[in-house]
């Protein structure tokens, strides 16, 4: 199947902190991949750099077979082709939900306004955000303000969504309409690369788990593969330690 | 006795006290609105991100400088000495005879603006990186990110020291008496010249100078509040189609 993502040799350090070391790995189109991973093994950075919030250090990053690290390469028009969801949802707090969902699609996509509302709809309805289309973020739910990003990252009709551990900052009651949504679009055939700390959620909705370690891919497989069988020492133990929890 | 002399000195001049109000007020609105728009100019160029190598560097580096001198030299010295430099500097270098209005909507203006730029800064550094970057992460540009997200936010946020620098520039404006601008304090000067009341003169200045500044700072209080909008929203119900906002 075609590759949407393929990321070769990738490296990236903060100072003399090396944070990635030559990662190599590739989304394919209509796939579900998961990153997991203890805490400060660089799955963030990982995410960041494939959307050029960090500035990767070494390597390429092949988007429909195109190096966008090539100088010459367009990042904005990379980037609309990518949504984000934040760990903190970063919802424009200025803005109402619609007009969150609105506003790319118009300054950056130009779309006219009327257009840009009907596909904003159409995906707040998709997140079972539809209701609160004149609610400011500050006056939603965490679980809420993160539907609205998803919807928000939709609107802009992106090929990838890039999820970093969307249910992360949510009280616990909270992260199962999240999760919900997400295994909605999964099973859409959206292709979708989720970091999260949800075990039983990437078990299900994967067709790829990348289990990484101290900035490296220590092994990759089907979520059968990583949950029931890892060959691995450090991905039996990160199990271990995660799952007794 | 004195109460007389102010009641007498104000039937006798109120046309000069009105038309010094009216220049002060005028000179300290459009100063403290160019000043506000220089701010916000200065504090967009000094956030950009500044490119890694390259002829654009260069140049951000060099106009970030200018930026600096700027802010620097206009806070660091007295208005009422900028109104001389500014006033007979100009007469000498270029050998024009500046109108005095001119050069006095000049002063406050960029005096303003040393100080709004600082404040605009300040406003831009507060508002979280996240909502930064999840405008970058749709593709939106600097300039679209400020625009869009960024400064509305900051301007709700920087109104308050906006009307601040408008009720300084109120009471500063009578400076610009050096270089014989018709304002409040000029005319008053006058008045008391012709009838050598000067307490009783200055003391219908004086309140009229605190009315002045009172009432705009109620008033921007008002706008403030309004601007904030209202602390509830509608969830709209099955039937309700949603309205155009
Ligand atoms: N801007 C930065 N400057 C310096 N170091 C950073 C920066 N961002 C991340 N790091 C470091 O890089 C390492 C990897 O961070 P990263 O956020 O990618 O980890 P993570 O796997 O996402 O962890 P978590 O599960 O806690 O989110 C950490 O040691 C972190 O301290
Ligand atoms: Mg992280």
């Amino acid at each position: 199947m075609e590759k949407v993502i393929e990321v070769q040799h990738l490296n990236k350090s903060f100072g003399a902190h090396e944070v990635l070391k030559d990662i190599d790995f590739s989304v394919h189109k209509g796939e579900v991949v998961s990153i997991i991973g203890s805490s400060g093994s660089g799955k963030s950075t990982l995410l960041r750099c494939i959307n050029l919030l960090e500035k990767p250090g070494g390597g390429q990053i092949m988007f429909h077979g195109e190096n966008i690290l090539d100088d010459r390469h367009d990042i904005f028009a990379y980037r609309q082709k990518l949504g984000m969801v934040f760990q903190q949802f970063n919802l424009f707090e200025n803005h109402n939900v619609l007009k969150n969902c609105v506003v790319g699609q118009i300054k950056v996509l130009k779309r006219t306004k009327e257009e840009a509302e009907k596909v904003a709809m159409k995906y707040l309805k998709v997140v079972g955000m539809d209701k609160y289309i004149y609610a400011k973020p500050k006056q939603l739910s965490g679980g809420q303000k993160q539907r609205v990003a998803i919807a928000r990252a939709l609107s802009m009709e992106p090929d990838v969504m890039l999820f970093d551990e969307p249910t992360s900052a949510l009280d616990p009651e909270m992260v199962g309409e999240v999760l919900k949504v997400m295994r909605e679009l999964a099973e859409i055939g959206l292709t979708m690369l989720i970091v999260t700390h949800e075990m039983e959620f990437a078990r299900e909705v994967s067709d790829r788990v990348v289990f990484m370690d101290k900035g490296v891919i220590a092994e990759e497989g089907s979520p059968e593969q990583i949950f029931n069988h890892p060959q691995q020492e450090r991905t039996k133990e990160f199990l271990k330690r995660t799952l007794s929890l | 006795m004195s109460f007389e002399w102010i009641v007498r000195i104000v039937s006798e001049n109120w046309p000069m006290f009105l038309r010094g109000a009216g220049m002060t007020l005028f000179i300290a609105l459009i100063g403290t609105v160019i000043g506000a728009v220089i701010g916000l100019m200065a504090g967009v160029i000094r956030t950009i991100p500044m490119p890694e190598r390259g002829p654009k560097k260069l140049v951000l580096k060099i106009i970030n400088i200018i930026l600096s001198i700027y802010i620097e030299f206009f806070r660091g010295t007295p208005m009422i000495v900028q109104a001389m430099v500014i006033y007979y500097g100009s007469a000498l270098a270029f050998n024009i005879d500046m109108n005095v209005m001119l050069a006095a909507v000049i002063v406050v203006s960029i005096n303003t603006g040393a100080y709004m730029a600082e404040i605009v800064r300040g406003g831009i550094v507060s508002i979280d990186k996240g909502q930064y970057e999840a405008a970058q992460a749709i593709g939106m540009n600097h300039f679209q990110t400020m625009t869009n997200v960024v400064l509305p936010q900051v301007i709700r946020n920087i109104l308050p020291a906006t009307g601040n620098q408008f009720v300084i520039n109120i009471k500063d404006t009578s400076v610009l008496n050096v270089i014989s601008v018709s304002e409040l304090y000029f005319l008053t000067k006058s008045v008391a010249g012709n009838n050598f009341r000067y307490f009783e003169s200055f003391f219908v200045a004086c309140m009229i100078y605190f009315v002045m500044t009172f009432a705009v700072t109620r008033i921007l209080l008002y706008f403030e509040r309004k601007l904030d909008g209202p602390d509830n929203y509608t969830v709209l119900n099955e039937e309700l189609e949603p309205k155009k906002i």
